[in-house]
């Protein structure tokens, strides 16, 4: 398939999906666009001004970045976590999820920032068993890493990124999970693991948090989110079907 | 500048299950109490919001700030021992109610022989049923001895049960609530379990299958089978846990305050006593000490052997000589398994965190060792916890793990997927123990704890029997595909795995291979109690918890008594 019939099609989706009605939790349909703008002229649009219509979800359908000051680095990051978790015949992938949104904000707050780890010096080379040892905060490698993915598209097929096809990206992607790529002071594959689980945790997070737009990922997992009780059905025999519903409607 | 507070009869270090219970029961008792907590006060009121996989589960909410203190760990001597500087293979407690606040709500009670467990083996097996680097020992007190603080935990925590099984201990008195519901799921594990010939039962759960008024007057509500226990507060107060129970009880008698963001780094001690703590506010960074008649250590294991390290309490364990007590028997918790990928959607996704049954034929020494080249076992139980997304993502074996095949298959099985669980016995060995970290420091200046650990021989068998039974479990329920756990080789810190660690500051007869005696009295100090799984001298084959329980409510009892009398309470 190739990647303008792969961004057709999942306009098509979105339009028969009813992502686009407006009826989103958390802002917007934008999440959903991002691969739309991909291959065309990025430099005429600024990082997060690709906003919806006026008046569309939580946050009246703005969507911006947090982190990322370089929208040609976002895109990248969005073209990354497709092809990690991409779209199908179940529903939305990754961008369609809105994920490269939620790990921009995440990269811009706490968990980019490492603020809950143990960063005091000195930073040795472990064994594997003694996990983490850098001394680079989490958006420090997403950034190094996305640079790399970049510089990796030009050396092996003298193209950018985001204008490769999908199997020329599975193939840099996987040299980072092979650690075949050297990346300065974390392991490529340790990255790789990180953009990884982030590209999960977007996909299948609370709307709260801006990935998992319309609850879509817990509809393809069968999953119904934040549920008061299930008192009554946890003695069916039979799977019971639930309506999902997100954290953000008690507010 | 240090402040130098009014004294007070008792202060505990910590403000979990067993700090709870230890001031409850004193402060019933009429004597002053302050506890001392270095995370924020928090309850039922702030879980409003609680069913968020990614806030909790994921970015550990509830568990302790790590870029202010953690462990280093290596695997052996000869490797130099790092920081482990994010939460991975257990999850650290912090704030009030501790690691109560965010279990399960497993509620065991170990069997009589692992209290014994040294002078049984011998009598059934020989001495050297085990190679002599293990080092294995009796506890210095027997289950019918601590029957009654079994008892008196179970009554506390309302815990849900049937006493059908035959191979634990003789219980006093039936579970104060019946079981909880048997699901489809369960029932599954139930035919199977049976039609082998196996005995299953309902877990010992502190989700209670009804509400219920404990003796102290405290109400726990009926679990609501919502699918958030482990890694979350309950929204429902239907979770037993500190905050709900013992602490109140504590507050209700106007003899016990709670100091919050107090963290404690100095147990003071002046010849054969100790004097009380010195700890740091943790907001204004201003130093307290804490003046008390009776120090009660009642932290997580970590803490309670790093504040005896730092403070020269006791005698460091030497591994070379095999002398000192302290920091020695470390153990954690072998984990064997197997999942099942099954036909027909279930619904996973509801539960509780004891939402389960069990079996113990496997458990313990139910069944004969002497053609094993191990000891002990683990229980083997189906629990319906209630799978969410983030982390969970069934697929079968060769599926890759990203991309459209990964998607499909972690859709397709999301709610398909069952799986046995063990928690297996520990045994301690010479090579695995606590000391200090001679590098890392926590951000008082304080050098971190360091952990030296990897599984052993006994570790590995144990692991690939059970994991072989529990496959042949899951065969006989049905599923298509039956995936059984991986062999174990080192252990490794990133991947979550327990929060069961134990040792330590171990309990015993004999002050050469012990901390503390049977009262968890420090055997250096007679005013200074330390108490929590650290006291095991292995850990068993069930979850901690429901033994920490009736220790600390021993514990309590000793100290009203040490209160009263003085001396050493054994």
């Amino acid at each position: 398939m190739t990647k303008e019939d792969k961004n057709y099609s999942r306009r098509d989706f979105l339009k028969t999906s009813g992502i686009a009605t407006g009826a989103l939790i958390g802002g917007g349909i934008i999440g959903g666009l991002i691969g739309a703008n991909v291959g065309n002229d990025n430099a005429s649009t600024p990082p997060g001004s690709t906003a919806g219509e006026p008046g569309e979800g939580g946050a009246g359908g703005v969507r911006g970045l947090m982190f990322f000051k370089n929208d040609a680095e976002f895109q990248i990051l969005a073209q990354a976590t497709e092809r990690i978790f991409p779209e199908d015949d179940l529903g939305p992938g990754a961008i369609g999820l809105a994920v490269p949104y939620f790990i921009d904000q995440q990269l811009a707050g706490a968990y980019g920032e490492n603020s809950r780890e143990y960063m005091q010096a000195p930073f040795l080379e472990g064994q594997k068993t003694q996990g983490y040892q850098s001394r680079l905060k989490r958006n420090e490698m997403f950034r190094q890493g996305l640079q790399i993915m970049q510089q990796e598209a030009q050396d092996r097929f003298q193209t950018d990124f985001v204008d490769l096809e999908g199997e020329q990206m599975d193939e840099i992607l996987t040299a980072f999970q092979e650690e075949e790529i050297t990346m300065k002071g974390v392991s490529a594959l340790f990255f790789f693991r990180l953009l990884r689980a982030a590209t999960l945790e977007g996909a299948y997070a609370d709307p709260i948090y801006s990935g998992n737009q319309n609850m879509e990922g817990w509809k393809m997992k069968g999953y119904p989110g934040h549920q008061l009780s299930y008192l009554n059905q946890i003695d069916s025999e039979e799977f019971v079907e639930i309506e999902p519903k997100s954290l953000g409607t008690q507010h | 500048m240090v402040t130098n507070l009014e004294k007070v009869d008792v202060v505990t270090v910590g403000v979990g299950w067993t700090g709870g219970i230890i001031a409850a029961e004193c402060a019933k008792a009429g004597l002053k109490v302050v506890g001392l907590e270095r995370g924020r006060e928090r309850g039922t009121e702030d879980f409003a919001i609680v069913h968020d996989e990614y806030r909790y589960a994921v970015r550990y909410e509830l568990m302790q700030d790590v870029s202010k203190e953690t462990v280093t760990f290596r695997n052996n001597r000869q490797q130099k021992a790092l920081p482990m500087r994010q939460l991975g293979s257990f999850l650290l407690g912090e704030g009030l109610g501790g690691s109560g606040t965010h279990w399960n709500g497993h509620t065991w009670r170990f069997l009589p022989y692992d209290f014994q467990i040294k002078t049984l083996t011998d009598e059934k097996y020989g001495a050297d049923k085990l190679a002599p680097e293990y080092t294995l020992q009796d506890w210095g007190i027997t289950y019918d001895e601590l029957e009654p603080y079994f008892d008196k935990f179970e009554k506390t925590a309302g815990i849900s049960g049937e006493d059908i099984n035959p191979f634990w201990g003789k219980r006093s008195n039936p579970f104060p609530t019946p079981p909880m519901k048997k699901t489809p799921i369960l029932k599954k594990f139930e035919t199977a379990a049976t039609n082998l010939g196996y005995t299953p039962f309902m877990l010992p759960s502190a989700n209670l299958s009804e509400a219920y008024v404990n003796p102290d007057g405290a109400s726990i509500n009926a679990c609501q089978y919502c699918g958030f226990c482990e890694r979350f507060g309950c929204e429902y107060g239907a979770k037993t846990s500190p905050e709900i129970t013992v602490v109140p009880t504590a507050r209700e008698t106007g003899n016990y305050e709670i100091t919050f963001n107090a963290n404690v780094v100095e147990v003071v001690k002046e010849g054969d006593r100790v004097t009380g703590v010195r700890y740091f506010d943790t907001v204004t960074f201003e130093e307290f000490f804490q003046p008390a008649e009776v120090v009660v250590l009642t932290s997580y294991i970590m803490n309670n052997a790093k504040l005896l390290m730092v403070s020269n309490i006791g005698e460091m364990y030497n591994p070379d000589t095999g002398q000192g007590t302290l920091g020695r028997n470390y153990c954690y918790q072998i984990l064997p398994g197997a999942s099942g990928f099954f036909e027909e959607k279930m619904n996973t996704f509801m539960g509780a965190g004891s939402l389960g049954m069990t079996i113990d034929d496997f458990n313990g020494d139910s069944f004969d060792h002497g053609d094993l080249d191990f000891i002990h076992g683990a229980s083997l139980s189906m629990t319906q916890t209630g799978i969410r997304p983030i982390l969970t993502n069934p697929v079968p074996p060769d599926t890759p793990s990203w991309g459209a095949e990964f998607k499909k298959a972690s859709i397709e099985n999301f709610n398909k997927t069952l799986s046995i669980g063990g928690q297996g016995a520990s045994m301690p060995h010479r090579e695995n123990y606590m000391a200090l970290d001679s590098t890392y420091k926590d951000i008082y200046g304080v050098p971190l704890l360091q952990l030296t650990y990897n599984f052993t021989d006994q570790d590995r068998a144990l692991h690939k029997f059970l994991t072989e039974k529990s496959a042949e479990i899951m065969k006989e329920m049905g599923a298509k595909t039956v995936v059984a756990g991986s062999p174990i080789s080192d252990y490794d810190i990133v991947p979550y795995q327990t929060t069961h660690n134990t040792g330590g500051t171990v309990m015993g007869a004999d002050p050469a291979t012990s901390v503390v005696n049977n009262y968890l009295q420090h055997w250096d100090a007679e005013n200074l109690f330390v108490v929590g799984a650290g006291n095991f001298a292995h850990n068993g084959g069930y979850n901690p918890t429901g033994t920490v329980g009736a220790l600390a409510y021993r514990c309590a009892e000793g100290i009203i008594n040490y209160s009263k009398n003085g001396g050493s309470l054994v």
